[in-house]
């Protein structure tokens, strides 16, 4: 394997975290994430207006000087709304991807490396999950749990792992075919040994893509389960739900899906830029 | 060769022709099985109007009309005698005789899985006396009945069919009506071709009707807009405006014959165990936060018709002295100070998934929020909000019904302490006399006598439930179209309808 | 290789039981009593519901009502549709045609437009073309299949009206008519899809690009389009494999929202309106044929990996 050329003392992943800072469009992702990610924690210091107090007399303006992105269905400040909803979404669509990512990729691994009866067990058990119904899972949490948004992202979690196992399982046989795994093997290293050392780092490309991907649409789907009483519940906003709204409203007031619309947009186009510059500075035999 | 072409012209013009007469219907959602003995949607009551005829029908102006029936006597209080439409026949030939509406009426009386059983189980039987009059006699004066004649329950369907198809029934179903079942493909499609001997074929100008489910507003209207549907049942109200502005399109809308309301939980189970369950001056202070019109104006661009009672101004049996009470948020913050309860009264209000329902919600959450109370809104799938209504699983349910004919329909179920559909438990003994004295009573003025009354004790003393507002039966059609009459009931009755090109 | 298949084709079997399994434990953790939907605004009437739980059998305990659906299914039977009393089997082969139709496009449409863009977007990797498709691709993947559909039928049916809004003409009723009215609902779908190809292409490109035989192929001269052809494309296509299997499987389960924006009778719908309306032995129906689909593409997505890497063939 090659070093890199901060000389012999650099471990892995300070080699990593240098590459990554070297890597423009991943800071431009990161710094996009972290104005989202102040603009939900300042939220009550930036918000203009009070995101849950409706004016009757101004419902579905548009955008002007007093209200920058416009007022929604009851007349409530949609600027304001956006930056609350930010701390809805980014939580949904952090947290799920995380729960489906610690179930997914571990199970996923475990199938690729023992083959056999262990590999067609949770090979079906991923289809039987794939082919489930994400609704019924969401209404049956949904009366078992009681309206959070902590379960509603771990239904989102529970319902993406599948992907993350099929996804781990396939990169994984892909990695033991390489030759260097096949002589680690054949040393007698361990099999968890060769799983951390040999698998995960390199299969890490793929699943970052996923998890960036999957984000976006745990976003969205936080909004539907909220509508089937399982997320967040109204007047609470959430990009999703905000969305979901406007949608009775495309042609008479399109401002009220545009704003949530696009910073659902940025966010996983960062997300998806950090993964990128995350998978260049991970990966070993990418010399720059 | 000139010939041939002549000829294919003709055949174009022939297929254009009965294009031209094709009307195409877009429902609000996928009717259930097409039987009037098993049916249960009210799409499918709008699907019914071109597939079976009635006994009776009703007008715009909520009066009993003869349809298959030419007329009716009662005898006495509990004896109907009918006499029927001569020269009448179903669609696969057979005779539409006293027979028939005997046969009929027990299938819906009897039937495994009837749906109608509940709405003429005041009927014991029913006989022939002549092949054009038939006998039914009830067990006990029943008001209401005669207006349970005009749905499903007086639809006649064909013996001879019925017999042999038994419980398949309404997978092709045959009746008297002006078009007879073509095909169906669930959720996509229900087709219906011109009956040639229909008894009043002469109102019938149309060759066949496709009813098309789509369940989106937004999507229904655009179909409209891109010419692929002709009418469409319910427009969002967003959408009135702009189907108004198009010169292309028409609308009409007329007051439902229901209401949406708030149903409190009074006395079922442990969650009836709140302010708002054991005190009605708190009930009342809810109500008195509200502002309807407001409401109305912000999720219905005004057109519904804010209410007080069970039943629209266009019945005869609206009580007028009823007024719909006005907002008054220091009256509703001195009712709760009087209660001694402690303030912000915290209410959990469950509400059914459908975007309107859950915009009135967050309005009323915003509205009562001002008078001192702290509403949590659920939200719920559909099924499983009447679940937990079912069972007592809820402090305040927002819901809607669709409403019938006669206002017993309205009212006995929801308010009578036997009311099977009293989710709240709600009971008081002088009510329930007023709504048994009103079912056994004929005359119309004494009826709303006694509805009056009942509604002081139920609204002004207990404040059962909270009467929010009559939607509008909103239904959006082509220019091309005409003889469209709006009716109440909101179902689209397919006479004098025509198209041109 | 046939053991192999046959042997995979075998474990469908577990599969299904397991699902169907699930599927019942779900129903009982489901609130929303089948009865009370059933009898609609009938509910109120005791009567009434206790008839509709006999005549269903839903009062019986949950163990009873699982074997004897399951003696149903063995027997091939699969019931009837509680709401509308029409044969199961019937009502999906009835949508079978459409559901794969559109699946089938909409998954072409994915891969013209997803597979090569991340190629091209690997190759110009931090350049402007790599920009674009990115952003073009997560833009895409950020709009609701709703909001575009509706857009697309405001524009091309309402505006300009080339193209039908709605309904399903069988392909081959009139091939030209099908096309027309499933090209924009297949669109919707696959763009959502193209996004997903786009990046992981991408992603794999990346990294086979930097492999050393790949840098090796390079040195020799080789022109480098054979190279990128022969060598990268060949190792950067798994992940792309296992993601195609899954999307077509989801694909093929339906696609609700975008089904219901353009009218198509397709699984989706099916689906969602079995289980609002608490059909369960629709609901165990379409979900069975759905399960027999993931399997049954899983198997395939194997097969391939072996295709693209015979090392593979081995594990």
């Amino acid at each position: 394997m090659r070093e890199g050329r901060g000389g012999y003392g650099e471990g892995p992943w300070r080699r990593a975290l240098r590459r990554f800072l070297r890597h423009r469009a991943a800071i431009v992702g990161l710094v996009v994430v972290a104005v989202f990610v102040c603009c939900a924690v300042a939220a009550p210091l930036l918000a203009p207006h009070d995101p849950l107090r409706p004016s009757w007399t101004a419902i579905r303006r548009p955008p002007s000087p007093t209200h920058w992105f416009g007022t929604d269905e009851n007349g409530r400040d949609v600027f304001s709304r956006v930056l609350f909803g930010a701390r809805t979404s980014l939580l949904a669509g952090v947290v799920s991807v995380v729960i489906a990512l610690l179930l997914g990729v571990p199970l996923g691994i475990l199938a690729g490396m023992s083959g056999g009866w262990v590999d067609a067990l949770i090979g079906r058990a991923a289809d039987a999950m794939l082919a489930c119904p994400f609704l019924i899972l969401a209404i049956a949490l949904a009366a078992f749990l009681g309206p959070a948004l902590e379960n509603a992202m771990l239904a989102i979690g529970i319902s993406a792992a599948p992907i993350f196992v099929r996804l781990a399982r396939g990169a994984t046989l892909g990695v033991l075919a390489q030759p260097y795994v096949e002589a680690a093997r054949a040393l007698g290293n361990p099999p968890w040994r060769t799983a951390s050392v040999h698998v995960l780092p390199n299969i890490l490309p793929p699943l970052l893509v996923q998890a960036t991907l999957t984000m976006a649409s745990a976003i969205l789907a936080e909004a539907s389960l909220s509508f089937l009483g399982l997320g967040q519940q109204p007047p609470a906003p959430s990009w999703g739900s905000m969305l979901n709204t406007a949608q009775r409203f495309l042609e008479t007031a399109p401002w009220m899906a545009v704003f949530p619309g696009v910073s659902i947009f940025l966010v996983v186009f960062a997300f998806n830029l950090v993964g990128d510059g995350l998978r260049d500075a991970l990966d070993p035999r990418l010399a720059r | 060769m000139t010939r041939f072409l002549t000829a294919l012209l003709a055949a174009g013009l022939a297929i254009s022709a009965a294009q031209a007469q094709t009307l195409r219907i877009g429902l609000r959602e996928d009717p259930d099985i097409l039987d009037p003995t098993l049916a249960r949607t009210f799409v499918g009551r709008i699907v019914f109007a071109s597939l079976c005829d009635k006994l009776f029908d009703i007008n715009e102006r909520l009066e009993i009309v003869p349809q298959l029936a030419t007329r009716y006597v009662w005898d006495d209080a509990q004896t109907l005698t009918i006499t029927l439409r001569p020269g009448v026949r179903f669609h696969d030939g057979e005779t539409m005789d006293a027979q028939a509406v005997v046969y009929s009426l027990t299938r819906h009386l009897t039937m495994q899985g009837s749906f109608r059983r509940g709405e003429i189980n005041a009927m014991t039987r029913a006989e022939v006396v002549d092949p054009l009059t038939v006998r039914i006699h009830l067990s006990a004066p029943f008001s209401p009945f005669l207006a349970q004649l005009t749905d499903r329950a007086g639809m006649i369907v064909s013996p001879k069919a019925a017999e042999a198809a038994g419980a398949q029934f309404g997978l092709r179903p045959v009746c008297a009506g002006p078009f007879r079942f073509v095909e169906r493909v669930a959720q996509d499609r229900i087709v219906v071709d011109r009956f040639p001997d229909y008894w009043d074929a002469g109102q019938i100008h149309l060759q066949r009707i496709i009813y098309l489910p789509i369940p989106d507003d937004t999507v229904r209207f655009a179909n409209l807009q891109a010419g692929a549907l002709d009418l469409v049942q319910t427009l969002a109200a967003t959408d009135v405006p702009a189907a108004q502005r198009n010169p292309r399109l028409r609308v009409s809308m007329s007051d439902e014959l229901g209401y949406q309301g708030i149903t409190f939980n009074i006395a079922h189970g442990p969650r009836s165990e709140t302010p708002l369950g054991r005190d009605a001056r708190v009930r009342r202070a809810f109500d008195l936060a509200l502002d309807r019109e407001t409401i109305n104006q912000v999720v219905f661009g005004g057109q519904n018709t804010p209410t007080a009672q069970a039943v629209p101004p266009a019945s005869p049996f609206h009580v007028r002295s009823l007024a719909v009470p006005k907002r008054d948020v220091a009256r509703a913050r001195a009712l709760l100070r009087e209660a001694g309860v402690r303030t912000p009264v915290r209410v959990v209000l469950t509400v059914p998934n459908n975007p309107e329902l859950r915009q009135v919600a967050e309005v009323i959450q915003a509205m009562t929020a001002e008078a001192g109370f702290e509403v949590q809104i659920n939200a719920m799938e559909f099924a499983s909000s009447l679940q937990a209504a079912a069972r007592g699983d809820f402090e305040a349910y927002l819901l809607a019904w669709s409403g019938r004919t006669d206002p017993d329909g309205n009212l006995w179920s929801f308010v009578h302490s036997r009311g099977p559909q009293n989710d709240g438990r709600y009971s008081n003994p002088e009510v329930d006399r007023l709504l048994d004295a009103a079912r056994v009573e004929s005359d119309v003025e004494k009826r709303v006598a006694l509805y009056e009354q009942m509604y002081r004790h139920y609204l002004l003393e207990d404040q059962g439930r909270i009467y929010l507002w009559h939607r509008k039966n909103i239904v959006a059609h082509t220019a091309r179209l005409s003889g469209f009459v709006p009716v109440p009931d909101g179902l689209i009755r397919v006479q004098g309808l025509r198209l041109s090109n | 290789m046939a053991r192999f298949i046959a042997a995979r084709l075998g474990q469908a079997i577990p599969t299904l039981w397991f699902v169907s399994i699930l599927i019942f434990g779900l129903q009982l953790l489901m609130p929303g009593d089948p009865a009370l939907i059933l009898a609609g605004e009938e509910r109120g009437d005791p009567q009434v519901l206790a008839q509709i739980r006999a005549e269903l059998f839903l009062d019986r305990p949950l163990v009873e009502q699982y074997l004897r659906w399951l003696g149903r299914v063995l027997a091939g039977d699969l019931g009837f549709s509680w709401r509308i009393r029409e044969p199961v089997a019937a009502v999906i082969l009835a949508k079978l045609p459409v559901t794969v139709q559109l699946a089938l496009m909409a998954f072409a449409i994915a891969c013209l437009l997803g597979i090569p863009a991340g190629i091209a977007s690997a190759l110009w990797k931090d350049r402007a073309p790599d920009w674009i498709a990115n952003g073009v691709a997560l833009a895409g993947l950020s709009t609701p299949n709703f909001w575009l559909g509706i857009m697309l039928i405001l524009l091309f049916s309402v505006h300009l009206g080339w193209l039908p809004p709605s309904g399903y003409v069988p392909l081959a009723e009139d091939w030209r008519r099908s096309l027309a009215t499933t090209v924009m609902p297949a669109f919707v779908l696959g763009t959502g899809i193209a996004a997903v190809f786009m990046r992981h292409t991408r992603s794999a490109m990346v990294q086979a690009l930097a492999e050393d035989y790949v840098r090796t192929a390079r040195a020799k001269g080789l022109a480098e389009r054979v190279v990128v052809a022969k060598h990268a494309l060949r190792n950067a296509l798994i992940p792309v494999v296992t993601l195609g299997a899954l999307e077509l499987g989801t694909l093929l389960s339906g696609a609700v929202l975008t089904e219901q924006v353009f009218t198509i009778p397709g699984f989706g719908k099916l689906i969602v309106d079995a289980v609002f309306n608490r059909d369960y032995p629709m609901v165990q129906g379409v979900v069975l044929v759905t399960a027999v689909l993931y399997v049954v593409l899983n198997l395939v997505a194997d097969l391939l990996y072996a295709v693209i890497d015979p090392r593979l063939r081995t594990a």
